[in-house]
């Protein structure tokens, strides 16, 4: 329990579609996956391993929210009561004309609150070490892999029994 | 397994290749040693650079004086060469988002490069408002912020004020975009390198492993930043618009001005990403890649946006007659048949007659068609924001003010100088980045692959065996 480092057990397969059917047998077997890896976002990999829909993007719509608020209501502070201006004979308070600023404002919180929080709930920063598996994940190999940390030697036999049967490529261990 | 694909998709990846194919294919060039044409035109760039900081100096130095505006003309080259830097840093989004949005695949070949391009283009489009300004040193005051000054705030609702938060937010909101989506990809490129280049890549990536949730999240953002860049890309450059039609200038004060400036900063957008990609793709063997198919989606594009900003054109012209008012209709006379006849004419047939070409299929697939056409419609997206500019304000109300326009050696040297800037970006860009989305790439196929569609199709990949 003290050390982070991990034990991991994993397959590599060549094709998403082996991958997928991998993910489906383990599912089957109820067999604990710890993370499946792949070079590109595999569609319809997520209700299979049982992912549930990211919620981030109600993030962004509070956000974007506040950035309107926040955008629209400063402008409103300082054209009425900090330091009122008359332009031209128009009203202090011109609405139509903070709509610009407004959108703006609301688009530049959305789109940084977003990036910002999907960067930090991944754990990912500069300088952060990835803890790669394998360096052609990648490129063209499909990874799914298990956390044997605790695990006995029969089960490290019966995930390898998975991963014959499911035709991985390879099987590797690695500590993380 | 191949997946059900509509006989009428085009094959957007061609060769046979497999997933370590397209990786060896598009990482490559940024691991090779230069080659010599990259080598030249890296020389060139970076001597219109050298041009473009030695002029600034002097602007610096000397005083706006040294630029050929005057009292009449008192916005010409600068704010021209800033709407057509504009105008171009509009496709990149336009193809990362819109073509996100509406599901086109072509996308993926060309959207990594269009949105550097977008960056580049917005960063060279900046340089002319911050040095119009005089004294740069105090460019920060166009922020709001508590200042020593009362706190005296900026103008909430001048047009100005709000091209400068629309503008900010969208350079940082594209280089979000677009650094997110390269986050993978550079991961790519580190698990390939070693020693101190992987090093350097593990920083950029930040860390990135491919894990599954991470992708759904990622995608979750790309999607939601497509999303709210589609009314951004919409809103800049009818902001931009909003700084002419806002004022009360015969020529400028209409309201066909927001959607005919954003068609016109699509088409011209389109324009200079066919110039790029087309010697990006011979220069860097991505034939296979960034396709005739995706040279002729572009051309179609080009086609719809050109057709729509001519109609615009005839629509002023219309409106100013049908206005009954005199000044309204001298601006468009003088527009046409006055002292700067000739750059009216040449934005006509450079945006409107030339584009008409790519009708023929045959034209919109011939790359040679394709570059000498992009380059026009440069041309002529430049002189339409010229005329709109320069024509206007030549001959205002008051006829003794008449005046007549001429850059000053200054004013050419800066603009020839943000080509080299722009240049200098993308050429350092097509170095130590992947120039086409790697991951998106291979999301697609299985889809667009010609292994897998079209008449050569073999109905099993290489993942099937």
């Amino acid at each position: 329990m003290a050390s982070n480092s991990k034990k991991v057990l994993y397959g590599l397969y060549t094709d998403e579609e082996d991958l997928k059917s991998a993910v489906k047998t383990a599912g089957q077997s109820h067999l604990d996956i710890m993370d499946v890896y792949t070079p590109f976002p595999v569609h319809g990999l997520d209700p299979i391993l049982g992912l549930k829909e990211s919620r981030l993007h109600y993030l962004g719509f509070i956000y974007g929210a506040i950035g309107a608020s926040f955008g629209f209501l400063a402008m409103s502070w300082i054209f009425t009561r900090d330091w009122p201006v008359m332009f031209g004979g128009k009203p202090y308070w011109a609405v139509p004309a903070f709509i610009p600023i407004t959108f703006e404002m609301t688009v530049l919180f959305a789109a940084w609150g977003m990036t910002i929080t999907f960067y930090t709930i991944c754990g990912m920063w500069p300088g952060v070490k990835a803890k790669t598996l394998d360096d052609r994940i990648t490129d063209d190999k499909f990874c799914v892999a298990f956390d044997v940390t605790d695990a006995s030697d029969a089960d490290v036999d019966n995930l390898k029994g998975f991963f014959t049967k499911t035709k991985a490529a390879e099987v590797n261990v690695k500590n993380i | 397994m191949s997946q059900a694909v509509a006989p009428v998709r085009h094959i957007l990846i061609e060769g046979n290749k497999s997933y370590h194919n397209i990786t060896e294919d598009l990482v490559s060039p940024t691991e090779k040693t230069p080659s010599r044409e990259w080598i030249i035109a890296f020389s060139i760039s970076a001597a219109f650079l050298a041009l473009y900081i030695f002029a600034i100096c002097w602007t610096v130095w000397k005083g706006i004086g040294e630029w050929g505006a005057n009292r009449t003309i008192n916005w010409a080259y600068d704010i021209t060469n800033f709407v057509w830097w504009i105008g171009i840093g509009h496709a990149g989004t336009l193809i990362s988002a819109i073509l996100l949005l509406f599901r086109q695949r072509w996308r993926t070949g060309v959207n990594r490069a269009a949105e550097a391009m977008t960056i580049f283009a917005v960063i060279c489009a900046g340089q002319f408002p911050i040095f119009h300004m005089g004294r740069v040193w105090l460019a920060f005051f166009i922020f709001p912020f508590p200042n020593s000054r009362g706190p005296l705030w900026t103008n909430f609702n001048s047009p100005l004020l709000w091209d400068v938060f629309a503008i900010s937010t969208y350079f940082s909101v594209s280089l979000l975009f677009w650094y997110t989506g390269l986050v993978p990809d550079l991961a790519t490129v580190r698990d390939r390198a070693s020693g101190f280049r992987r090093k350097v890549y593990e920083v950029f990536s930040f860390g990135w492993t491919g894990s599954a949730k991470h992708w759904q999240r990622w995608e979750s953002l790309s999607l939601v930043l497509a999303g709210i860049s589609t009314p951004l890309v919409l809103s800049v450059h009818t902001i931009v618009s909003f700084d002419f039609a806002t004022s009360v200038i015969p020529g400028w004060h209409t309201t066909i001005f927001p959607p005919y400036f954003v068609a016109g900063a699509i088409f011209s957008g389109f324009a200079m990403v066919q110039t790029l990609m087309v010697i990006t793709r011979k220069v860097l063997k991505l034939e296979e890649y960034i396709t005739i198919n995706h040279i002729e989606s572009m051309n179609k594009v080009i086609v719809l946006t050109g057709t729509i900003v001519g109609v615009a054109y005839l629509t002023e012209l219309f409106i100013a007659w049908y206005s009954g008012y005199i000044y309204e209709q001298f601006a468009f006379y003088n527009r046409v048949f006055g002292i700067y006849w000739w750059s009216y004419f040449g934005m006509m047939f450079c945006n409107v007659v030339s584009p008409q070409v790519f009708w023929s299929r045959k034209i919109r697939r011939s790359i040679w068609w394709t570059f000498f056409l992009s380059i026009v419609i440069n041309v002529g997206m430049w002189f339409e924001r010229f005329v709109i500019i320069a024509t206007t304000l030549a001959r205002d109300y008051l006829p003794s003010s008449w005046s007549y326009y001429r850059p000053t050696w200054v004013e050419i040297a800066i603009f020839v100088g943000t080509i080299g800037l722009f240049f200098f970006c993308y050429l350092i860009f097509t170095r130590v980045a992947p120039v086409v989305a790697i991951a998106e790439v291979k999301s697609i196929l299985k889809i667009a692959g010609d292994q897998y569609i079209g008449k050569n199709a073999n109905k099993k990949g290489h993942g099937d065996h």
